[in-house]
């Protein structure tokens, strides 16, 4: 039997000092109506060899061609120690660590995640992550919500052009709170937000303001300026940030005077895999001094009995299994395998590394964005600067130049007309540091003859 | 030791990245002007430093892990290299259709089958964890009641057993909790809910078994009250380990409900997650579904899988994520469910039953009190240790603790909150009966312990990397990051 140990005897042995007859007496209290648990759509078992077979066929049924597209996924080198490390079954297979002294392991790790993450940021304190970049974006918002005591409202102000996907999972999430978002337009010569609305937002009630930088579009937005907007109107900053970028891009904790309050995003790029969409982990920081609004798991160090460093969960106060009810989110997961990944990725590049890497992209991006603008008939959709994304305007729709590019093979990146109708002919490519010059020449000679 | 501390200034891990040109390209008021402040060590540290934290850990793979309400299972390793097979890892999220179609195909057949076990009428695989999937499933009774302006409707009812996310989790969604209690043998009250219903009533959140590890024997007037009144009824999907194969919450007359695959499903928990929570859902409430689902349609003759998004179901509750949830443990949980085949899921219920039953026999024999010693144990139990508790002065959190010392994982301690010191004890169907026989001994031997020692008892664990820690310490002065000077 499939992963149960029981032979015959065994079975028998244990319903003999039960002091039944058979497993099905053992249901007898459920009422017999009930039992009834034939399955039809379910095929009979199969080896693990025989699923493994058909796994292969599947997987290799899916066309992986070389890709450009990154639209909040992005493909990175991942060094081979780490998924060999986090895939060890003492990571793997542990449970969330209740039992302090026996998940050491875990518990350190995560306050070691949670020190880089403060670090990268320049923020006061991370959590141990939540599920992925949008709903960590839906829980800064609420999180702002509850920490803005000088807001008597329950509206936002969030960027149009964070990640449409974000927006959409915001939505869902929090307007069953009576919680009103309201969008910023962005401007359609820079792409970047339109500071002349929120001019005619000076003085109202919001909570906070979301700020996506770099921007869907890939581009930076003027985060001084923002920040120390919404700190004059007595709002909570909010950044969304790609933590690649901040490899080469000043962190959230020194945007303006004062810097953002809420800092989220998709740890994605820190070594885990694109894998059709996650797992992934979603990081939050914060400043300290709304650490108690912070949803999630925290890790603390502390001492044991006999006055030796220890790590442990703390500040549980705030989490639903304490305070039912009344807890800052319903949320009990942290991504503990990704934040592992995640962990081992960062401790590997180190400073050097990631900047390395931040800067590969950029330059990769960069190179890719003038070859294509030699070719004559496509324009920057928006203006420099941007990281490792870029739009650009192309004499026809991007859908149908992205199926001629992948007719040779190639993922040319993501319909914005998808995003926005206005942008029909708008492509956004993202290039990474895994692409070779010969890759990015491949990609524009790809685009040429789509364009033809 | 830190990674941080085991530092030096300019190592890294060279075979990693390329050294780059600098970036002089984005003006300067942009840029980092300070290092970040990563750690600064070379590979082999890193291995070394990462593999001896993964020493200090408790794990499915290591040790018996009987965590009451957590399903601590065996994770297939085939499940997870299926899952980690490079044209599954590489497909980037928003890859077109006709590029997925293995990866799609994988996913349809999984709804096809949480359909089968749960009785549902369609299944989205889309929310990220159990919570998530609640939060989904209230939501869409929301979207229900509201779509009927049926706007009265204000109140969630959640046993007093329940996890913590379901109140939690009902709050997101807008609305107020009340607290049905349940009987002294563990069923809910019924008198106590007809009284709570009304048109105030949203619906009821449940789990069954429950919590307390008994399958609740009225549910079906249970379903017929809230019904009644108007109110839908949720299915909290984290004992589903009981009954998987056996009886489906569909049957019970559960409108929705979300299956944990990180439980039933056997997907690794990662030390904390990823989960995976999918939701299912009965006619009713199949119109507020959350995207994407997965679909089928014949195209040229051909089977062709495609997304279905918020354009094919006006009235869904919308995206729970950036792309379509948790892939690579659906794909561990689609692994799974093809190795065990139906036999095999009638037989995770059976055995996991057969299981805690021997188990709570066992300790009983022992010596120790069961909470429902009249009820049949589902796939989980509640030993309470008052007794030894006020005789001896040794508590259930002291008992957990020395288990640790004899290599078992504590189970579920004070949990849930109506039995008083309590440990929820669930062995799951893939523990052997010497496994079984030998924590039962540990148990035997603990109490022992406590009759002779007590005080060893009550500061274990001895042989942990730390012993019990300060917690008061950690929440007052809080230290949740290095700084290293």
């Amino acid at each position: 039997m499939p992963f149960i140990p029981h032979t015959q005897e065994d079975t028998k042995t244990m319903l003999d000092d039960i002091g039944e007859l058979s497993i099905e007496a053992l249901f007898d209290e459920i009422p017999e109506d009930l039992r009834n648990g034939q399955l039809h759509a379910t095929p009979e078992g199969m080896s693990e060899m025989a699923m493994l077979r058909l796994m292969n066929e599947r997987a290799r049924q899916d066309v992986v061609q070389m890709s450009f597209l990154g639209a909040g996924a992005y493909e990175h080198h991942i060094p081979g120690a780490v998924w060999e490390l986090a895939s060890r079954g003492e990571f793997m297979t542990a449970y969330t660590p209740y039992q302090a002294e026996a998940s050491q392991g875990t518990l350190q790790l995560i306050y070691e995640f949670q020190t880089m993450m403060t670090r990268l940021t320049a923020m006061d304190v991370s959590n141990a992550s939540v599920y992925e970049g949008a709903t960590a974006l839906a829980e800064a918002m609420l999180m702002a919500v509850r920490a803005n005591k000088k807001s008597r409202s329950k509206r936002l102000l969030c960027a149009g052009n964070v990640h449409p996907r974000y927006l959409q999972t915001c939505r869902t999430i929090i307007t069953n709170q009576q919680i009103d978002i309201q969008e910023i337009p962005w401007r359609q010569d820079r792409g970047l937000l339109d500071h002349g609305y929120l001019d005619g937002m000076q003085g109202e009630d919001f909570a906070g303001l979301v700020i996506a930088s770099p921007n869907f579009f890939g581009g930076l937005e003027d985060v001084d300026y923002l920040t120390d907007w919404a700190h004059e109107q007595g709002m909570l900053v909010i950044g969304v940030v790609n933590p690649t970028a901040l490899g080469i891009l000043r962190p959230p904790g020194e945007w303006g005077d004062a810097g953002a309050d809420i800092v989220v995003g998709d740890g994605q790029p820190l070594g885990i895999p694109v894998a059709s969409g996650g797992p992934y982990l979603g990081y939050m920081c914060c400043r300290a001094a709304i650490v108690r609004q912070m949803p999630g798991r925290i890790v603390g160090r502390t001492v044991d009995l006999d006055g030796k460093e220890g790590f442990t969960l703390t500040l549980q106060a705030r989490e639903q299994h304490i305070r039912r009810a009344r807890a800052t989110s319903n949320i009990c997961t942290n991504q503990g395998l990704l934040v592992t990944a995640a962990s081992i990725y960062m401790s590997l590049l180190g400073d050097q590394g990631l900047y390395s890497v931040a800067a590969r992209c950029h330059h990769n991006t960069a190179l890719l964005a003038k070859k294509v603008l030699a070719l004559g008939n496509v324009s920057l959709r928006f203006p420099e600067p941007f990281f490792h994304e870029v739009v650009f305007e192309l004499p026809k729709p991007a859908a149908d130049v992205l199926a001629g590019m992948s007719r040779q093979q190639i993922l040319g990146g993501y319909d914005l007309g998808l995003f926005d109708n206005r942008l029909e002919n708008c492509l956004l490519v993202n290039v990474t540091e895994t692409k070779t010059g010969g890759d990015i020449e491949q990609f524009v000679q790809s685009l040429a003859h789509a364009l033809e | 030791m830190l990674i941080f501390e085991l530092g030096n200034r300019d190592r890294s891990a060279r075979a990693q990245y390329e050294a780059d040109e600098p970036v002089t390209d984005i003006p300067e008021v942009y840029l980092r002007s300070e290092p970040a402040g990563l750690p600064e060590v070379s590979e082999l540290q890193t291995v070394r430093h990462f593999t001896s934290l993964s020493r200090r850990n408790f794990s499915i793979d290591g040790q018996f892990y009987p965590l009451g309400s957590c399903t601590m299972k065996y994770n297939p390793r085939g499940a997870h290299r299926a899952a980690s097979l490079p044209g599954f890892l590489n497909r980037h999220p928003l890859a077109p259709e006709n590029h997925s179609q293995g990866f799609m195909a994988c996913l349809y057949e999984l709804q096809e089958y949480l359909k089968d076990v749960s009785g549902m009428s369609a299944v989205s695989l889309t929310p990220m964890a159990g919570a998530q999937g609640e939060f989904a499933g209230v939501a869409m009774i929301r979207a229900y009641h509201d779509k009927n302006r049926d706007d009265e409707r204000s109140e969630i009812l959640i046993p007093n057993a329940a996890h913590g996310t379901n109140p939690a989790t009902a709050v997101m969604c807008g609305y107020r909790v009340r607290e049905v209690p349940v009987t002294r043998d563990g069923d809910v009250d019924i008198a106590e809910l007809k009284d709570a219903v009304g048109p105030q009533t949203a619906g009821l959140m449940m789990t069954n078994p429950s919590t307390c590890g008994v399958f609740d024997r009225r549910v079906q007037e249970i379903a017929t009250i809230v019904h009644q009144a108007g109110g839908l009824l949720y299915y909290d999907g984290a004992n589903m380990n009981a009954i998987l194969g056996k009886v489906k919450p569909g049957d019970m007359g559960f409108d929705v409900l979300h299956l944990n695959l990180h439980k039933t499903f056997a997907t690794p928990h990662g030390g904390g997650g990823p989960g995976s929570g999918p939701i299912g859902v009965g006619e009713k409430l199949q119109p507020f579904i959350p995207t994407p689902v997965v679909g089928l349609r014949r195209v040229n003759d051909k089977d062709f899988y495609y997304w279905l998004d918020e354009g094919d179901i006006p009235d869904s509750i919308g995206c729970l994520s950036a792309f379509m949830g948790n892939a690579g443990i659906l794909l561990r949980a689609y692994a799974y469910a093809r190795m065990l085949g139906r036999e095999g899921m009638h037989r995770v219920g059976e055995y996991a039953t057969l299981n805690a039953n021997y188990l709570a026999v066992q300790l009983r024999k022992a010596g120790f009190q069961l909470a429902y010693p009249d009820r049949r144990a589902a796939h989980e139990f509640v030993v309470t240790l008052s007794r030894e508790s006020r005789e001896l002065g040794v508590n259930a959190m002291d008992f957990a603790k020395r288990l640790l010392d004899y290599g078992y994982h504590a189970p579920t301690t004070y949990f849930p909150l109506l039995i008083p010191e309590c440990l929820l004890i669930e062995p799951t169907e893939t523990e052997s009966r010497e496994e079984i026989d030998g924590f039962v001994q540990a148990m035997a031997s603990i109490l022992r312990e406590a009759k002779e020692d007590p005080d060893m008892v009550r500061s274990a664990p001895h042989t942990m990397p730390v012993k019990r820690l300060d917690d008061v310490k950690a929440a007052r002065e809080l230290d949740l990051s290095f700084t290293s000077d």
